[in-house]
């Protein structure tokens, strides 16, 4: 409880630190928003060129778009701290974490909110409103909540993808560009059904950092393709990666105070 | 001149010692590219319109981008030094150096960009050519379209520089980089046909692409490169790129004057 | 209180070629290099004692101040701080230390220094009186009082330290780091952060240790000083004893009405003589004869005596020792 309320306490001030510039928070937010937007319009460009997707219509595959751009902006905002990890590193801020009586995830949690992340929220929620409509799915209480725990499920693989990332670079500062891939890269994968990839893709998004679990198994069942317990079961088992997500990260702490690096 | 020519050499010298974030680089270009042509196969199987250009030459297209993505995208190589210098005040001293700030600040960026991609390409290019037909990276045809497309690229990058500049420019006025940089990355990524290539773009918003500076960033020169504009129209084109070039150079040089004039230095 | 004994750590560093060429080879190959930060490094602090810990350089300072923080384990050796190892059970330990380091900070950019404060309150689970009681006291001694509602950002050099200090001391500490607090501050400020560090010594008992390149920080503070120099415990021992050591000449200045004829007595040097002022150079040992003889013949109005600059003294020890300042 005491922990939640420091968390509190951290947010709310870096929530007044970011409105301190408010002009350049409302470039922030609008840039996001634009961002996202760009996702969006690049779907549809392709959808408008080439009309379908296999056997995918376009609202069939705006399910599981919508949804991922909905995860990835709440993950970013609450997870920015481990995102942006490696300025803390270099910045000497994670040595002042460790000389701090408090756990060193929720002082990192507590060192960033991107609260503009929320810019790009703007956009999922209405084309996911569009696609519940448009995307012939009959829905039932079954189906809604498995299309809320996608979401949910994605927000705890991003952020976990986050802490990976994060964990890297008590290793390396430099060579953190491959965790986009993992990232930026897997959000971009998981806008399209992983199918429609070479079969080691959907292996390793679905067995090592679990994307498919959380947007494309379940978009199975959403769309009827398949009536598996499996791919209802996805999104849970997929959340499971943030174990080995943390304790990873623990070794990569022992590390640092062993190497200083 | 020779005072501009040493700031891009030290500028390349640092950008090949970051070669932990090369290696890096080169693996993740791979997995974007991968991914964007396993994106468009998936698309190209399920249509059968007429495309505008064929698979081989889109995969050309894609590695061509991913190869040079450092020297054409507004996105990357952003220069967090000079930012500082700018938000922190510091870049008083530069002012007190007998350089314009312009120039030598496009010396720089283009330094940067140009030494991270050398970096960058070989092993990408060496790779993307002994892929397996239709995913290999294809050459031009004749000497002409090889010559136009570097000197294309070149144009490009100047005026990914140009163009970028303009962020600069704009910290000084909001002192924050990261909205303006988003807002402006976004535009350009669209306009420069990175995120889908311009012809399948809908039509009108092609003709919009069209009449704007990015497409000449990358659009350009790697459908020259591909095959799918032709020599002599890429020549023409690319004197288009050249003009846009020019005036974005001029627009900029002037801004950077003027804001320079105004500029709030903070601190002490 | 605080005891470390042969404490060694070493860190790997890569090699790297000057020159283009040698930037191109990097990227294939690269050598590595071990350093030895610290070696076989033992000391003992008691509770309430008030340390500097100079050295130039790569000495090795930073990387014992990280070791006695629990930011870094050494690779051998053994190191207790108020019953705690420090790396081990970190959260307990460091409730009972401050940490200032001088060129970075722990406070929050953006928001008035009062924000960050409660933040640290509530970071250090102060209870609220005590956190009252603590603040009022900085503020009084720190004169943070018209600091307290503007960001950080907004503040000088000098008035940032003296809010980090605050900030450090909130939680009250048993145990203070501070890592080159005076750096880059001018006359007042320095004077300010000096005494305030005096007096939270003496007066509340908080053991301090201080790095500094600044002599005048140790003139000024402290009676023990820890000089390291590659790694190694050079020195451990009063200021003025350093002095002795390394350096035993002095400077006999004395003072005489109208003109006088030279006196030179046994082992000194003549440096100056002229109306009214006499300067000899002298060893420690010779300079109560040099006085009794001087004053057997001249009308003395006035004697000084005087050590070299403390700087001059570091800098001939670094010199000797072969390691660069």
């Amino acid at each position: 409880m005491n922990a939640l309320k420091l968390y509190g306490h951290y947010v709310s001030i870096l929530i007044r630190s970011q409105l301190q510039y408010r002009a350049s928070f409302i470039m922030m937010v609008l840039g996001q928003a634009m961002t996202t937007l760009l996702y969006f319009l690049s779907t549809y460009f392709m959808f408008s060129f080439f009309g379908r997707l296999g056997d995918w219509t376009y609202w069939e595959v705006m399910l599981c778009t919508s949804c991922v751009h909905i995860s990835y902006p709440i993950a970013e905002c609450i997870a920015r701290g481990f995102d942006s990890f490696r300025g803390q590193i270099r910045s000497g801020g994670f040595d002042t974490m460790l000389v701090r009586p408090r756990s060193i995830f929720l002082q990192i949690f507590g060192s960033q909110f991107a609260f503009n992340r929320l810019g790009r929220l703007v956009q999922g929620p209405i084309m996911m409103g569009l696609a519940v409509v448009n995307s012939g799915v009959v829905w039932t209480a079954e189906k809604s909540a498995l299309y809320a725990l996608m979401v949910l499920s994605g927000i705890v693989i991003f952020m976990s993808v986050f802490i990976l990332g994060a964990t890297l670079c008590f290793w390396t500062v430099k060579s953190l560009e491959v965790v986009n891939c993992f990232t930026d890269g897997g959000r971009e994968l998981s806008q399209y059904p992983f199918e429609i990839y070479k079969k080691p893709y959907l292996v390793f998004f679905t067995a090592v950092i679990p994307y498919a679990c959380a947007f494309y198994w379940p978009l199975l069942y959403l769309t009827g393709r398949s009536a598996s317990p499996w791919c209802w079961a996805a999104p849970i088992l997929g959340m499971l990666v943030m174990i080995p997500a943390c304790l990873f990260f623990r070794f990569g702490v022992r590390h640092y105070t062993s190497t200083g690096s | 001149m020779k005072a501009y020519f040493s700031i891009f050499r030290i500028r390349m010298q640092e950008a090949l010692q970051y070669r932990a974030a090369a290696w890096a680089g080169v693996t993740t270009q791979f997995f974007w590219g991968f991914m964007l042509i396993m994106i468009y196969q998936a698309f190209y199987e399920s249509s059968d319109r007429v495309m505008p250009m064929t698979f081989p030459q889109l995969c050309s297209y894609i590695w061509m981008q991913q190869a040079f993505l450092i020297l054409v995208e507004t996105w990357s190589g952003r220069d967090g030094e000079l930012f500082e210098k700018i938000t922190s005040g510091s870049v008083a001293y530069e002012l007190c150096r007998p350089l314009e700030l312009y120039q030598h600040w496009f010396a720089r960026l283009l330094a940067g960009r140009l030494g991270g991609a050398i970096l960058r390409c070989v092993p990408l290019l060496v790779v993307a050519t002994i892929l397996p037909y239709p995913y290999r990276l294809l050459f031009p045809k004749s000497i002409a379209q090889l010559l136009l497309f570097v000197v294309s690229l070149l144009v490009g990058a100047m005026l990914t520089v140009a163009v970028s500049l303009f962020t600069y420019i704009l910290t000084f006025k909001t002192m924050n980089s990261n909205g303006v940089l988003s807002v402006f990355s976004a535009l350009t990524t669209l306009f420069s046909g990175s995120l889908v290539a311009l012809p399948f773009m809908p039509e009108g918003v092609q003709r919009f692409a069209m009449a704007l500076p990015f497409r000449y960033m990358a659009d350009l020169p790697f459908r020259i490169w591909n095959g799918s504009i032709q020599v002599l129209d890429g020549l023409w084109q690319l004197g288009i790129g050249a003009l846009w070039l020019a005036a974005l150079w001029m627009l900029g040089s002037f801004f950077m004057k003027r804001v320079l004039r105004t500029a709030i230095i903070q601190g002490g | 209180m605080i005891t470390l004994s042969h404490i060694s750590k070493s860190f790997r560093v890569a090699k790297r070629d000057p020159g283009l060429s040698g930037a191109v080879r990097s990227l294939f190959h690269r050598e590595y290099r071990t350093v030895e930060a610290l070696r076989d490094l033992s000391f003992h602090i008691g509770e309430g004692e008030l340390i500097g810990c100079i050295g130039p350089n790569g000495a090795g300072k930073s990387t014992a101040i990280k070791i006695m923080s629990g930011i870094l384990v050494p690779d051998g050796g053994e190191c207790t701080i108020c019953g705690h190892v420090p790396w081990r059970d970190r959260k307990r330990y460091v409730q009972n230390l401050g940490v200032v380091f001088g060129q970075r900070t722990q406070l929050w950019w953006d928001v008035p220094i009062r924000d960050s404060f409660e933040l640290l309150r509530d970071i250090y689970r102060v209870e609220q009186p005590k956190y009252e009681y603590n603040l009022k006291r900085c503020v009084e001694q720190l004169e943070l009082g018209s600091l307290l509602d503007t960001p950080l950002r907004q503040l000088s050099l000098g008035q940032r330290m003296r809010c980090e200090l605050a900030g450090s001391l909130l939680h009250s500490p048993r145990l203070l780091f501070l890592d080159e607090p005076t750096i880059g501050l001018d006359a007042v400020s320095k004077r300010a952060v000096r005494s305030f560090i005096r007096e939270i010594n003496v007066n509340e008992g908080v053991t301090v240790i201080l790095t500094t390149h600044d002599t005048a920080d140790l003139e000024a503070l402290t009676e023990r000083v820890l000089l390291l120099g590659k790694g190694q415990l050079l020195y451990d021992g009063a200021l003025d004893g350093l002095r002795d050591e390394e350096d035993s000449s002095r400077t006999l200045t004395v003072r005489f009405p109208g003109m006088q004829e030279p006196v030179i007595p046994e082992g000194c040097v003549l440096k100056e003589w002229h109306e009214g002022t006499g300067v000899l150079k002298t060893d420690a040992a010779a300079v109560s004869a040099a006085i009794a003889k001087l004053s057997a013949v001249l009308p003395l109005t006035d004697v000084t005596v005087e050590g070299s600059p403390i700087d001059d003294v570091i800098a001939r020890m670094y010199k000797r020792m072969g390691v660069r300042a």
